[in-house]
């Protein structure tokens, strides 16, 4: 290890206020940026939540539909013409939509059906963690999540209420099925949907396709389309994409969230450059001593990078640590935060460029140091 | 006689502009060779200090030629200003000018250090460089658990650890006692004679005069005077002569 790094380490925790100032900032840099970016990450995945957990293949979903909520309704003529495609096993309606749910107490409050035929398994409820799924096609059963129970006047299976004046009963609680727009999701089976809703029979909010694993899903996606009229057919992947795109960047809460992770690596940076060229500015009589003695520049740049990447390391690990407290704490909210490898990965290297940025102001002192200031002192 | 380790030809100096135009050297022309200790002095203003950054390349001059081993310093940049520093020379500040967070052995460490010498090989020269100035009970100290006359000798340890050609040391003795600038004038007269090492010593203290081999007077930026010194005999045995205030 190089001396460089020794006198980099004792220069940092040689005035501990100014250390601790730096850590404060780049600690609050980095969490900001982590919670914006854990929250992009969570809004990403809350908005394709439904998507990602639908077993099917392909959605067949009305032209131009920006999301799953997004929910004219399609014409379901071409469904036939779409189960008659070599390579198509089961092709099963989707039903979705805002009813009214009715508490015993009287109180209504809105809920967003999700309704589709229980025996083709396309779209039930996961993370069951009480009653029983099965039960859902008994009329008038509905599954809730258990974070909604008080918002839903529910105390667990058994409790009752009403939408849109039909007696409903829950028979399966989940966990962890949030939905974006906070409004409560109410998995019911395809025909109490159309009822709940006020769809025709001859209309849905999506189809889902189901293929033969052996097909040619290429081939097979091409002919569904040709067989969808107006409908678009959409790949999982692709209306994940378009649902994530319009949610975070169509609403403008993506660039909310990249404005606040922007705003923090911005504070971060001036803090962390204003205490390193601080402490620069202290060491100057030393700095110059090294170049009096024939140091050359580069020594001096690495005895200031080294101290960013310091600051770098012991910030992010602490950020890091409290960033793992936020997600737990988070985990059970409605609106819980991210934190994926990836992200922590680019963080921690985010971190590092920001501390090396702000040494940028460091160095340029450093560059204009005359040694000969050495034997003026 | 020897040849010469830093060469200065016809060095003249101005400093400042206009109104405030100061000629600091008015042609110099001076030889450091190994072996000797110098004494450049003069009284305050005469231009000692500006002759010892030209010398030891921090500083260009008006005119004239630095040589510094046979080679000219003038067309060097400041990288190459600062390389010749490191491989030829060694200095010694009037205020030490120890770095106050690493111990004695990492001070003069850091001068193998910045010549990309392996840590290990490093830090055991620089405990025969704090051997050499008596100090090697002190190698773990930091320099605010040193006196003046330890902290300086940190220093010289740190100057001579590479083994340079030249020491330029600057009032090495005005902050110290008597003893223990005798001490310290002792160590210098020694690198000069026993590693062949030239050494410069700007001063205004008489008490060093005996340490000399060489005494040069400055004056309004001119060399008024150069007679030997009347050295006293300094060659001792290591032991004997270091670290003993």
């Amino acid at each position: 290890m190089s001396l460089a790094l020794t006198l980099a380490s004792r220069n940092l925790f040689y005035d501990r206020l100014r250390f601790i100032a730096t850590l404060v900032g780049i600690v609050f840099s980095v969490i900001l940026v982590m919670i914006q970016m854990g929250l992009f990450l969570g809004f990403g995945h809350m908005v394709s939540t439904m998507i990602d957990h639908a077993s099917t293949d392909l959605w067949v979903v009305p032209r131009g539909a920006k999301c799953f909520e997004d929910s004219p309704l399609l014409d379901l003529k071409m469904r036939d013409r779409i189960a008659a495609v070599s390579g198509v096993t089961a092709t099963i309606p989707l039903v979705i939509g805002f009813s009214d749910w009715r508490l015993e107490s009287g109180e209504v409050t809105p809920v967003f059906i999700v309704g589709t035929d229980l025996r083709d398994g396309a779209l039930q409820p996961w993370n069951v963690v009480g009653g029983n799924v099965q039960a859902l096609s008994e009329r008038g059963a509905v599954a809730v999540d258990r974070s909604y129970f008080d918002r839903l006047g529910v105390t667990g299976v058994g409790s009752t209420a009403e939408i849109r004046g039909h007696h409903v009963r829950v028979v399966a609680i989940t966990d962890g099925i949030r939905s974006f727009a906070t409004t409560p999701y109410v998995f019911v089976d395809l025909k109490s949907a159309r009822s709940y809703t006020g769809t025709l029979n001859d209309r849905a909010s999506n189809l889902l396709v189901r293929l033969n694993p052996a097909a040619d899903r290429e081939k097979v996606l091409q002919a569904v389309r040709a067989q969808a009229g107006d409908a678009e057919v959409l790949t999982p992947d692709e209306f994940r994409s378009r649902s994530r795109s319009f949610w975070l960047f169509g609403t403008g809460a993506g660039a909310a969230l990249f404005a606040g992770a922007l705003l923090g690596v911005i504070v971060g940076t001036v803090i962390v450059a204003q205490t390193l060229y601080s402490s620069t500015k202290d060491h100057l009589s030393e700095f110059a001593t090294l170049r009096a003695m024939g140091s050359s520049n580069r020594y001096i740049y690495n005895v200031i990078i080294y101290q960013a990447l310091l600051n770098a390391v012991i910030g992010f690990a602490i950020a890091a640590g409290l960033g793992a407290v936020v997600v737990q704490i988070t985990a059970k909210s409605a609106l819980p935060i991210v934190i994926t490898p990836w992200l922590m990965a680019a963080l921690a290297v985010l971190t590092v460029v920001m501390c090396v940025a702000s040494a940028i102001g460091a160095i340029v002192r450093v560059v204009r140091i005359d040694p000969a200031t050495v034997f003026m002192r | 006689m020897k040849d010469p380790v830093i060469e200065a030809k016809a060095i003249t100096k101005t400093l400042g502009r206009g109104a405030g135009e100061v000629q600091a050297l008015r042609g110099i022309d001076l030889s450091l060779r190994r072996g000797e200790l110098t004494l450049l002095m003069g009284p305050s203003g005469s231009g000692k200090t500006t002759l010892l950054l030209i010398l030891g390349c921090m500083l260009a001059p008006s005119s004239g030629e630095v040589m510094v081993c046979g080679a000219p310093t003038s067309q060097a940049d400041k990288e190459g200003l600062a390389k010749i520093r490191r491989d030829h020379i060694g200095f010694v500040f009037q205020s030490y000018h120890l770095f106050p967070t690493l111990t004695a052995v990492q001070n003069v460490q850091l001068a193998l250090d910045i010549r990309s010498e392996r840590r290990r090989k490093a830090r055991e020269r620089s405990r025969q460089a704090l051997k050499m100035v008596g100090l090697e009970q002190k190698t773990n100290a930091l320099p605010l658990e040193l006196s003046g006359g330890e902290q300086q000798r940190v220093a010289i340890a740190r100057a001579i650890v590479a083994n340079p050609s030249v020491v330029l040391a600057d009032e090495p003795t005005a902050a110290l006692d008597g003893s223990n600038g005798k001490t310290i004038m002792r160590i210098l007269a020694t690198i000069a004679h026993e590693q062949q090492s030239a050494v410069l010593v700007v001063t205004h203290d008489p008490r060093v005069l005996p340490f000399a081999d060489r005494i040069i007077q400055i004056e309004d930026g001119r060399l008024v005077d150069e007679r030997s010194g009347e050295r006293e005999r300094v060659r001792m045995p290591r032991s004997a002569a270091f670290g003993a205030d």
